[in-house]
C-alpha cells in the first residue's frame, strides 16, 4: 500500500469563507447523505473529483431534500417550498453548474426548479464521468477488478424514459473490459425498480408480487455477476431483489461511480 | 341536376349537419376543461408529427404489429385522396374528376387498390387477434365492464372498414369492368393492379349496377363511419395526428409547476405577506388544486382521453399493473373519457351541476393512483403520444392537498422533509457525516 491522504470534503459555506468559487457543485442528496450504502457511492465520487483535480463544493449541512418526493406524492406546497429555500441558497453561494449522483435530485434541479426560478447547468454523474473519461482526465486501467465480468446495467427510469442518458452510462461500462449484457427489458423499455414517484417511501398497493421482485427476475436471466446502477433508489430495490431471491453472494450491485474507483483503486 | 346528384348532395349535407352536431357537442365539453400547457415551438411540433404521427415511429416499437398497422394507416392516407375526389364528383356529377392530374393520379389510385387488399388482410388479422387468439392486452377490469354496443365497439370498427375496402375494389372492379366494355371514354383503366385481376367476377350486363353500387355503399360507408368515429375509441383515426402535436415536449419525468400554488408559497415566504390579513370585503375563493373531476383537467388531458383507442400498450409495460396493482393507465383515459360523457351534458346547460360523483373516488380510485411510480413506461409506450403520468399527478395533487387523504407512510416522509429536510429520519446535523474520513492514494 503506497502513501495515502485524508480528503477534507469542502463546503460551499468554507469556500465562500475564504473567498473561493468552485467549479462545480456536487449534490449529495439525501440517500447519498444518510443511506448507509449510499455514501459509499458518495465517497467514490469524491475521490473521482479529488483525483481529476476538479475543484468542488458540497452544501453539507445546509443541503435540504430537491422536494421530489412531496411533489411526486402530491404535496405541491412542501415542494415548492424546499425548491425555493434550496434556490435561495444554490443563489447566494453563484452555483452556475451541479453534478449530481441521483436521477431523481437530477431531474428535478435541472427540469422543476427552472420553473421557480433556479436556473442552473445540471449534469448527471453518468454523463459527467463519461465525459472526464472522453477528455482523457480518467484514465480506466485495464485489468482491474471487472475485467471480463458479466456485467449488466439497469435504466433508472428518470434517468433514461425521463431525461434520454441511456448511452453516458453504458459507455462507462465498456472500458472496463468487461463482458456487458442487456436485460430483456432495457433503455427506452427498461422496467422500473419500483421506487420512483415516491413509492420508497411507502409500502405497496395490494398485488402479486413487488415490482424489485420482477426486475430482479429479469437480473438474474441474464447470469450476470454484477448489476450497475446509477440511482440510489434502483440500488436499494435492486439489493433487496437479490437478497429476496438469496443471491447476494452471486450477484454484487455497485454505482457507476464505483466502478471507476473500484477498477483504478483509488 | 341530375337525381343522382341531388340525392348526393342531399345525403352529404344530412351527414354534414349529424358531425357538426358531434363537433359542436365536443367543443362544449373541451369548454368545460381548464387551460393546459402553451403551444410553442412550432417546428419541433411539426417534426414529432410527421415521425410519431405520420412515420409511426413508436407504434413500430412492436415490429409486426407495428408495420400492419403502420400499413392501414399509410393506406388510409392514400385512400383518402380518393375519398375526397368522390365527394367532388357527388357534387358536381362527374365521373373521376381528378383524371386529369395523369400519372400522379394513376400512381395514387393503383396504390390505393393494393393498399385496400392489405387492409383487408391487416384488418382480418386484427379481428383474428380480437376474437381467436384473444391478446392478452385487449383484456382488462376497464375493457371487461363495458356494456352494451361498446363492448363491440373494435368489432364494429373493423367491420366497417372491410366493408369499406371492399366496396372500394368493388368500385374499382366496376369501373374496370365499364372500361373494357367501351363505356369509360379517356381513361386506359390500366392502374388496377388488384381489381383489373377480378373483372371477370362481374358479367357484362351488370357491369353498370355493380359500379354505381358499390360506389354509393362506399361513400355511404365513409360518411356513417365519420359519424360513428367520434363516438367509439376508434376516434384516434381523427385525433391522433392533432394529439401528437399537442403532445407535451418536455422531459418526461418533468412534473408541471403549479402556478396557483407558487403564488401561495411566495405570499408565505414573503415577510410582508405571511401575516397579512385577506383583503377586507373581499372573498377569498381558493382555486382547488389539482384534479377532482372533469371539469379540473386541461384540455390536454380531454384530448387524451379521446384519442385512446384503447391498444393497451400502456397498460401491458406499467409495472403496477404487471405485478397485479389495481391501476391501469389505459383506465384512467377510459374513466376520463365516460365521466366527462357522463356529467358533460349536463354540465354544458348548467356550470353549477352536481351528481354528487367525481372522477377521483367514483371512477378512480385512491388505490390505483397512489400505486403510480412515475416510471413514464406507458407514456413511452402510447403510440399518439398520451400523457398518462400528469393526470395520475394531478388527482395526487388533489388527494393530498384538498382531502389530506395521505398515506401514513407518506404524511411521516412529509414531516421528515418539514422538520429534518431529508425524507427519512435523520438529523440536518448529521449531513456530512459520510465525509469521515475518506482515505485515498496520495
Amino acid at each position: 500500500m503506497g502513501e495515502t491522504k485524508t480528503i477534507t470534503v469542502p463546503t460551499m459555506a468554507n469556500l465562500m469563507a475564504h473567498g473561493k468559487k468552485p467549479e462545480v457543485l456536487f449534490w449529495v442528496g439525501c440517500a447519498g447523505a444518510f443511506d448507509d450504502r449510499y455514501q459509499k457511492v458518495t465517497r467514490s465520487f469524491i475521490k473521482i473529483l479529488e483525483h481529476v483535480g476538479i475543484t468542488y463544493g458540497v452544501l453539507g449541512m445546509e443541503e435540504s431534500c430537491t422536494g421530489d418526493p412531496a411533489r411526486r406524492a402530491g404535496n405541491e406546497f412542501l415542494f415548492q417550498m424546499q425548491a425555493k429555500m434550496n434556490i435561495q441558497l444554490l443563489d447566494g453561494y453563484e452555483v452556475k453548474k451541479v453534478v449530481t449522483a441521483c436521477p431523481h435530485c437530477f431531474n428535478t434541479l435541472k427540469n422543476e426548479y427552472p420553473d421557480l426560478g433556479g436556473n442552473y447547468e445540471v449534469i448527471h454523474h453518468s454523463s459527467f464521468l463519461q465525459s472526464l473519461i472522453d477528455e482523457g482526465r480518467i484514465k480506466v486501467e485495464e485489468g482491474g477488478y471487472f475485467k471480463g465480468k458479466k456485467i449488466t446495467f439497469h435504466d433508472s427510469c428518470y434517468l433514461g424514459r425521463g431525461n434520454d442518458i441511456y448511452e453516458a452510462p453504458r459507455k462507462i461500462l465498456e472500458e472496463l473490459d468487461a463482458d456487458l449484457v442487456e436485460m430483456k427489458r432495457s433503455k427506452a423499455n427498461g422496467l422500473c425498480c419500483g421506487a420512483g414517484g415516491a413509492q420508497m417511501f411507502k409500502d405497496a398497493e395490494k398485488g402479486d408480487k413487488e415490482v424489485n421482485v420482477e426486475r430482479t427476475e429479469d437480473l438474474i436471466e441474464t447470469n450476470a455477476k454484477i448489476v450497475a446502477t446509477a440511482c440510489p433508489f434502483c440500488m436499494t430495490m435492486m439489493t433487496d431483489g437479490i437478497k429476496h431471491f438469496n443471491k447476494e453472494e452471486d450477484i454484487e450491485v455497485y454505482d457507476l461511480a464505483e466502478f471507476i474507483d473500484k477498477n483504478n483503486d483509488l | 341536376m341530375e337525381t343522382k346528384q341531388i340525392t348526393f348532395i342531399v345525403f352529404m349535407l344530412v351527414m354534414l349537419g349529424v358531425f357538426g352536431y358531434t363537433i359542436h357537442r365536443l367543443w362544449g365539453f373541451i369548454g368545460l376543461t381548464k387551460a393546459g400547457f402553451p403551444i410553442d415551438k412550432i417546428g419541433e411540433r411539426v417534426n414529432l408529427t410527421l415521425k410519431v404521427a405520420f412515420g409511426q415511429t413508436k407504434i413500430l416499437d412492436r415490429p409486426i404489429i407495428g408495420i400492419i398497422h403502420a400499413l392501414v394507416w399509410w393506406g388510409f392516407l392514400i385512400i383518402t385522396v380518393g375519398t375526397a375526389e368522390m365527394v367532388f364528383d357527388g357534387i358536381l356529377g362527374q365521373e373521376r374528376i381528378l383524371l386529369f392530374l395523369g400519372p400522379v393520379y394513376k400512381g395514387i389510385m393503383g396504390s390505393g387498390d393494393i393498399f385496400a387488399a392489405i387492409i383487408i388482410s391487416a384488418v382480418t388479422i386484427f379481428l383474428i387477434r380480437r376474437h381467436i387468439i384473444k391478446v392478452k392486452r385487449f383484456e382488462g377490469v376497464e375493457m371487461n365492464k363495458k356494456k352494451g354496443w361498446k363492448k363491440a365497439d373494435a368489432t364494429i370498427a373493423l367491420s366497417m372498414i372491410m366493408l369499406l375496402m371492399l366496396s372500394l375494389i368493388g368500385m374499382n372492379i366496376g369501373y374496370v369492368k365499364l372500361c373494357s366494355i367501351g363505356e369509360i371514354i379517356g381513361d386506359s383503366c390500366d392502374y388496377f393492379p388488384i381489381s383489373g385481376l377480378l373483372i371477370d367476377l362481374v358479367p357484362d350486363s351488370k357491369a353498370h349496377l355493380f359500379h354505381e353500387i358499390n360506389w354509393w355503399a362506399h361513400i355511404a360507408l365513409v360518411f356513417i363511419f365519420m359519424n360513428i368515429l367520434p363516438y367509439s375509441k376508434h376516434f384516434h383515426v381523427m385525433m391522433s395526428v392533432p394529439n401528437v402535436f399537442l403532445s407535451r415536449l418536455d422531459p418526461k419525468t418533468k412534473i408541471q409547476n403549479m402556478p396557483s400554488v407558487t403564488k401561495e408559497v411566495d405570499a408565505m415566504m414573503n415577510p410582508e405577506t405571511a401575516f397579512a390579513e385577506p383583503a377586507e370585503g373581499g372573498t377569498m375563493e381558493m382555486p382547488r388544486f389539482g384534479v377532482k373531476d372533469v371539469e379540473d383537467i386541461s384540455w390536454q388531458n380531454y384530448l387524451d382521453s379521446l384519442t385512446c383507442t384503447e391498444c393497451g400498450r400502456c397498460t401491458s409495460v406499467c409495472p403496477a399493473n404487471t405485478t397485479g396493482k389495481l391501476l391501469s393507465p389505459r383506465k384512467i383515459m377510459v374513466d376520463t373519457r365516460k365521466r366527462m360523457n357522463d356529467k358533460g351534458p349536463s354540465l354544458v346547460k348548467d356550470s353549477s351541476y352536481n351528481d354528487q360523483k367525481a372522477l377521483v373516488g367514483d371512477y378512480i380510485t385512491k388505490e390505483e393512483l397512489f400505486a403510480c411510480t412515475t416510471c413514464n413506461a406507458c407514456v413511452q409506450a402510447c403510440p399518439v403520444n398520451i400523457d398518462q403520468v400528469s393526470i395520475i399527478m394531478d388527482m395526487r395533487r388533489y388527494l393530498i392537498m384538498e382531502e389530506a387523504n395521505s398515506p401514513s407512510e407518506w404524511n411521516m416522509m412529509f414531516t421528515n422533509i418539514e422538520n429534518n429536510g431529508a425524507p427519512w429520519q435523520f438529523s440536518p446535523s448529521d449531513r456530512m457525516n459520510w465525509a469521515e474520513e475518506i482515505v485515498m492514494k496520495a
